[in-house]
């Protein structure tokens, strides 16, 4: 492993802030202040942070509906984002997109995304794009194991060996696709088999694991921008809340999610190894903690107090507006 | 009289068909044990087993062209699509295929499927998940099209669609599945007629799915400044009941068209156009219309509800049919 101390701090950091960031929408949410369907990203910390501390903000990602994850990862600003799921006009995205459209082009953040499956074919054109830019960029697409079933994902696999795009795609397999399990919906024993069909390397990782995911995501990066093509990686992982606020959950048992936080929660397993290996201490660890709860404290603080879009705002930016 | 609401007059309606034609299958994502996103088929994977009631894994195109398949072949389908704004991956099986299939081939065989969806505002759910698309599929010759405003239509419309040997795309609305309705199957006009919700002698008031709930409300405001408005809830686009539409249009000769769907050349534009065309001798005044803005549904609340008609909108456009404003 070849993390410095400084990006030990920032992995867990960004961890940290999405952990803090979903839990607080969560409760946020059941104030009923916040609008339209939010789905959160609790459990799922390690992918999106173990692929994008690889990148910068030329590499482009495309997420899913279950976006607030990689938005963060990929440098997306928190007040932002909260003024955004609160529909403010000073959010990422004016407050017309709310929390299933957050996007931040110049972080190289091309959007969460409603359409499930929409992700890869635009991975597929910003792996293009890079391929001109000749610069090494990379594009990785996050889809879910329901999103993995679309013929959109397996298009794109498929171009993406054709072209030899610098494309990763990334299989968040969280066991559901809202209550549809993906061991019945997946047709083969893991989503990374795909690719052997597609000409391309498959690898399953445990997504609870930073260091495992980093690891691989670094691997396939690095054959990507060297001109070596795409890469299809499955992390598995789970999610800790419902599908969406207010789903009820009936599909699971209740006490699966709670095994799962005790035995291999991606940040305990975090702080256990680089405690224990001697790399962080302890004290460094609750100081993140303690900055990032206040962080996201003043992120809702600043939403809640931002003003909201007007009638003005109604027409504008259908159209780049011409003189 | 009975009350019921919306998603449980579809319901009724999916399970009396099911229970006299085992050809139905109903397909879709969620719908079996989840019952459908918005809780229409609940019970049904229940009562009539897995073989009738499948889950699908997320592949719009496929379930819909397993839909057309079927249907060519001896079974009557029933694809769902969570929301309508997803009928954009589908569109190849739904516009290629099933509308063409007869005509193409020659009359020889048809294509009796139904795919249900829902759209509209109302829940701030954003760009993706709130448009109403009806134009698209009003513009494709060969699809039937239905769109019922309340539970006794939603009722009695997917009853007799699906006794239709033709393709049916039945929409119904995210802001209508939990209200009740009173429930009277007798007094419903037959398939493809429209129906006259409120009657008045001084203009007319052109809608379908939600927009009649809002026009009813507007109506009722207006008249109490003494304008008498009549509403017609064409509650099919195909078959699309002109005679109907005729007869109140030279009745009141002031219209005016609502609908949720955007305004540009969407389903208003086609309504007033032919609304025109066969009145043109009997028009006060030149057809209104009052559509949904061109633009994608924003998320924020109040930005979503000035997207589409209200009832105040409604109103500020009668008064100006009338030359009250
Ligand atoms: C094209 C399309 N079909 C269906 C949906 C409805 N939908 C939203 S999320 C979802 C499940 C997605 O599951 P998965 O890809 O596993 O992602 P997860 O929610 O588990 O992160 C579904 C069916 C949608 N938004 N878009
Ligand atoms: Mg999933």
């Amino acid at each position: 492993m070849n993390l410095n101390e400084a990006q030990l701090l920032q992995a867990y950091r960004k961890m940290r802030q999405i952990r803090a960031f979903e839990d607080r929408v969560h409760d946020e949410f059941a104030t009923g202040e916040i609008p339209g369907f939010v789905h959160l990203y609790a459990g799922e910390e390690a992918s999106a942070v173990g692929f994008c501390m690889h990148l910068n903000d030329e590499d482009r990602i495309a997420s899913t509906h279950r976006g607030h994850g990689h938005c963060i990862a990929k440098g997306v600003e928190i007040k932002g984002m909260m003024s955004e799921i609160y529909g403010r006009r000073n959010g990422t995205c004016a407050g017309k997109g709310g929390s299933m459209h957050i996007a931040d082009l110049e972080k190289g953040m091309m959007g969460a995304n409603g359409i499930v499956g929409a992700g890869p074919p635009l991975i597929c054109g910003a792996g293009l794009a890079a391929k001109f830019r000749k610069n090494g960029g990379v594009a990785i697409a996050f889809v879910g194991d329901g999103g993995s079933n679309q013929g959109t994902t397996l298009e794109s696999l498929n171009l993406a060996t054709v072209w030899n795009l610098p494309c990763i795609f990334v299989a968040e397999n969280n066991g559901y696709a809202e209550s549809t399990g993906s061991k019945w919906s997946v047709s083969c024993e893991n989503i990374a088999d795909r690719a052997a069909a597609f000409g391309m390397p498959g690898v399953v990782v445990d997504g609870h694991d930073f260091f495992a995911v980093y690891e691989v995501a670094g691997e396939a990066i690095k054959r990507a921008r060297e001109g070596g093509g795409p890469t299809l990686i499955e992390c598995k992982l789970n999610r800790y809340y419902g599908h969406f606020e207010g789903d009820a959950q009936t599909y699971r048992g209740v006490d699966e999610v709670k095994k799962v936080k005790e035995s291999k929660d991606c940040l305990m397993l975090f702080s256990k190894r680089v405690t224990e290996q001697g790399l962080l201490t302890q004290a460094q660890l609750d100081a993140i903690d303690k900055e990032v709860a206040a962080e996201i404290e003043a992120s809702v603080a600043h939403a809640k107090s931002s003003a909201k879009p007007t009638s003005a705002d109604l027409m504008t930016d259908v159209y780049v507006s011409y003189p | 009289m009975k009350e019921m609401t919306y998603r449980d007059a579809l319901r009724l309606g999916l399970q009396e068909s099911m229970q006299s034609d085992p050809t139905i299958v109903i397909l879709g994502e969620e719908v079996g044990r989840y019952g459908g996103a918005y809780g229409v088929t609940k019970g049904l994977l229940h009562e009539f087993g897995e073989d009738w009631v499948r889950d699908t894994p997320i592949s719009e195109e496929i379930l819909v062209g397993a839909a057309v398949g079927a249907a060519m072949t001896g079974l009557r389908p029933v694809a769902e699509l969570m929301y309508v704004d997803f009928i954009t991956l589908a569109m190849d099986q739904l516009v290629n295929q099933a509308a063409k299939i007869r005509y193409m081939f020659g009359g020889q065989i048809s294509v009796p499927m139904m795919l249900r969806s829902q759209g509209g505002t109302g829940r701030s759910a954003a760009a993706q998940h709130s448009q109403s698309l009806e134009a698209w599929v009003m513009h494709t010759p060969g699809l039937h099209l239905a769109m019922p405003a309340d539970a006794t239509d939603a009722y009695v419309l997917i009853k007799h669609a699906l006794t239709l040997a033709d393709p049916v795309i039945f929409l119904e609305h995210k802001g209508l599945y939990a209200q009740s309705f009173p429930f009277n199957p007798e007094s419903a006009p037959p398939w493809g007629r429209a129906k006259i919700s409120r009657s008045g002698n001084d203009c007319s008031i052109i809608c379908y799915s939600r927009m009649v709930q809002r026009s009813l409300e507007a109506a009722a405001q207006l008249a109490e400044l003494g304008v008498r408005v009549e509403v017609v809830d064409l509650r099919t686009l195909h078959p699309l009941d002109m005679e109907t539409v005729t007869k109140s249009v030279r009745k009141t000769g002031r219209v005016l068209v609502v609908t949720e769907d955007c305004l540009t050349a969407g389903v208003s534009a086609e309504l007033s156009a032919r609304i025109t065309e066969e009145n043109f001798e009997y028009l006060e005044e030149p057809v209104l219309r009052m559509a949904g803005e061109d633009i994608p549904i924003p998320v924020a609340p109040a930005l979503e509800a000035a997207s589409v008609p209200t009832n105040e909108s409604i109103k500020q456009s009668i008064l100006k049919l009338m030359r009250k404003k």
